[in-house]
């Protein structure tokens, strides 16, 4: 991806005894640790994904595809998938032409921009678990937000958390504060590496802001937009944080995505075979999704 | 898509401003007057939630994005001189030290040899710690449980480390390897006639002129941990071994309905991560989305 790899001249030399000693000693710790601990656990999902196994002993009870049958068939991780979407679409319909709105203001030489910048990117900060257990106050029906609306129209309190219907808004709400400001960092990134001198030669030759919005900074950003778009997506896919400490999952399991899905019906059960197979599921969506959108979209970057 | 500075201060700004001049008159305070909205927005829930540690329950309930009517200090002192608050803090600050440390050691190891190397299946090799990159945690989790549960690691530091710092090293390896690489080269090959072998290289020359791309691995892999929570939460039992992210979902657990508790104990453990952005935010941005960025 990077511009080095092209340019990096590999140095013709022949490995001497000290190169061989540094290699052994160097190298075998981090193979030893991403083996354990990475490569291992993923190939093992798809081994106890085909069992039906509680974790204890070995896995003997051998079951084929059922448990992917049974994922397919279970309406509550159909639930998680089109959730997982749902944040999907509101990030790249919603979240993305914010930030870039946002970023164009305090790329700016606009009053305070450096503290604008800052407060926008500070909720990126934060842990997700704290996030989500600030915004269950923020929409509590009994404290929170709702509760000053119903409170001045003399209405029954709203619990927006316990809504079915409305509930999963919450979590998207929560995302969008929590990710907005990273995002908006990306593109205040992109727009401070065009160079001004192409928008002032624009300007003098008479376009308007709108016409050199589209033609010179719309397109200089390319790089910086797919990029946030791929964090957009892969950070959608695996939410999990949030969703524990805002709704649990609830109101009558509306709210999860793959991961809590995962963890709510795979490994508090100790469903190791199934909840495998969750993990599989999900992998091979990271999967395709990173490489299909490296090869379509990001060759040139 | 190498070298993306993330220029902060204002005079940065202005030199290379993409407006071209900076906005006057009603264009100006359109802006300004939008960014305020949404600032406050942004900061609301932030400043409810420690305002609302000061009030009492019935306060917080009559009027919750008010100043206090009266301030009740008693939340936030009984979260600071309880032992609960100084262990979960203590736990977390533990394990992303050992994780920072040994992320940094074992990354930049690895990533010197691919970086200077050539050896048998290096490519593949490279590749191989690359995957790392592509699936997020969650997706191995249950095998993980139960490898760390046969290595005798459940409800330790180490069961939590250990994976985390596996976790991090295929975008620190990716990161250091071309930093290192963009060493000029001469300095190797002087290194090397002067017999300087490559240990003395790497601990002499390459460690110390790689200190921003260093720090920017320590930031990611920091963050990273101090914010973690399914792994932490799937390995520990022991309260007594809880980070704060575990911690707080307790709390919250115990003091459910009384929210001012819970919203002083949330102030209090987001307050390293604040006062930290506050003092570091060069650091701590650049190495967030720089780091992104590069990879």
């Amino acid at each position: 991806m990077s511009t080095v790899e092209a340019t990096y001249v590999e140095p013709v030399r022949r490995m001497s005894a000290n190169g061989w000693a540094t290699l052994v000693i160097f190298l075998p710790p981090a193979l030893l640790l991403f083996t354990v601990f990475v490569a291992l656990p993923m190939t093992e999902a798809a081994w106890f994904s085909v069992f039906n196994w509680n974790g204890y002993g070995r896995p003997e009870k051998f079951i084929g595809l059922k448990n992917y049958g049974y994922l397919i068939g279970n309406a509550t991780f159909t639930r998680s998938l089109i959730n997982n979407g749902l944040i999907i679409v509101v990030s790249l319909l919603v979240q993305l032409p914010l930030a870039l709105g946002v970023a164009m203001m305090v790329a700016g030489r606009i009053a305070g921009a450096a503290v604008f910048r800052m407060i926008f990117f500070l909720p990126y900060v934060l842990a997700d678990v704290a996030a989500g257990l600030i915004w269950r106050f923020m929409f509590d029906g009994g404290y929170g937000l709702p509760s000053v609306i119903t409170g001045a129209l003399g209405l029954a309190p709203y619990y927006l958390l316990a809504d079915k219907t409305w509930a999963f808004s919450a979590v998207l709400i929560v995302v969008l504060w929590k990710y907005f400001g990273f995002h908006m960092m990306l593109y205040v990134a992109g727009l401070q590496g065009i160079d001004k001198s192409l928008l002032e030669a624009a300007e003098m030759d008479g376009a308007t802001a709108i016409q050199r919005f589209r033609y010179i900074t719309l397109p200089l950003l390319g790089p910086m937009i797919r990029l946030s778009v791929f964090f957009s997506v892969v950070g959608a896919l695996q939410l999990f944080d949030i969703i524990v400490p805002l709704t649990g999952g609830g109101p009558f399991e509306t709210t999860n995505t793959m991961v809590s899905f995962l963890y709510y019906f795979g490994i508090t059960r100790m469903r190791v075979g199934f909840g495998s197979a969750v993990g599989v599921a999900l992998f091979l969506i990271c999967v395709t999704f990173a490489f299909g959108y490296r090869r379509l979209f990001m060759r040139d970057d | 898509m190498t070298e993306t500075a993330l220029p902060l201060s204002e005079t940065a700004t202005a030199a290379h401003g993409p407006a071209g001049r900076a906005p006057r008159g009603f264009g100006a305070i359109a802006i300004f007057a939008t960014l305020v909205v949404f600032g406050g927005i942004v900061l609301l829930p932030i400043l409810a939630t420690a305002l609302n540690g000061f009030k009492e329950l019935g306060d917080l309930q009559a009027n919750p994005f008010g100043l206090p009517r009266v301030w009740v200090w008693k939340n936030y002192w009984d979260v600071l001189t309880g032992y609960r608050y100084w262990q979960v803090l203590g736990n977390s600050l533990l394990i992303a030290i050992m994780t920072v440390a040994l992320t940094l050691a074992l990354s930049s190891m690895a990533a010197f040899t691919f970086a200077h190397l050539r050896f048998f299946g290096d490519r593949y090799l490279f590749s191989y710690l690359q995957l790392g990159l592509l699936f997020p945690v969650a997706t191995a989790i249950l095998p993980l449980f139960i490898k760390i549960r046969d290595l005798g690691l459940l409800d330790s530091y180490w069961g939590v480390i250990l994976p985390q710092v596996a976790f991090s090293l295929a975008m620190a390896i990716l990161l250091l390897r071309t930093a290192f690489r963009q060493l000029p080269i001469e300095l190797l090959d002087a290194a090397m006639m002067d017999g300087c072998g490559y240990f003395r290289y790497f601990f002499y020359i390459t460690l110390p002129l790689s200190g921003p791309i260093l720090s920017t691995v320590a930031v990611i892999s920091f963050v990273a941990s101090w914010n973690g929570y399914l792994l932490p939460l799937v390995v520990l039992n022991s309260e007594s071994r809880y980070p704060w992210t575990l911690g707080l979902m307790g709390y919250q657990g115990q003091y459910m309905t009384s929210w001012q508790l819970v919203l002083a104990f949330i102030t209090l453990t987001i307050l390293p991560a604040i006062v930290m952005f506050l003092l570091a935010q060069r650091y701590i941005v650049a190495g967030l989305t720089a780091g992104a960025v590069k990879a």
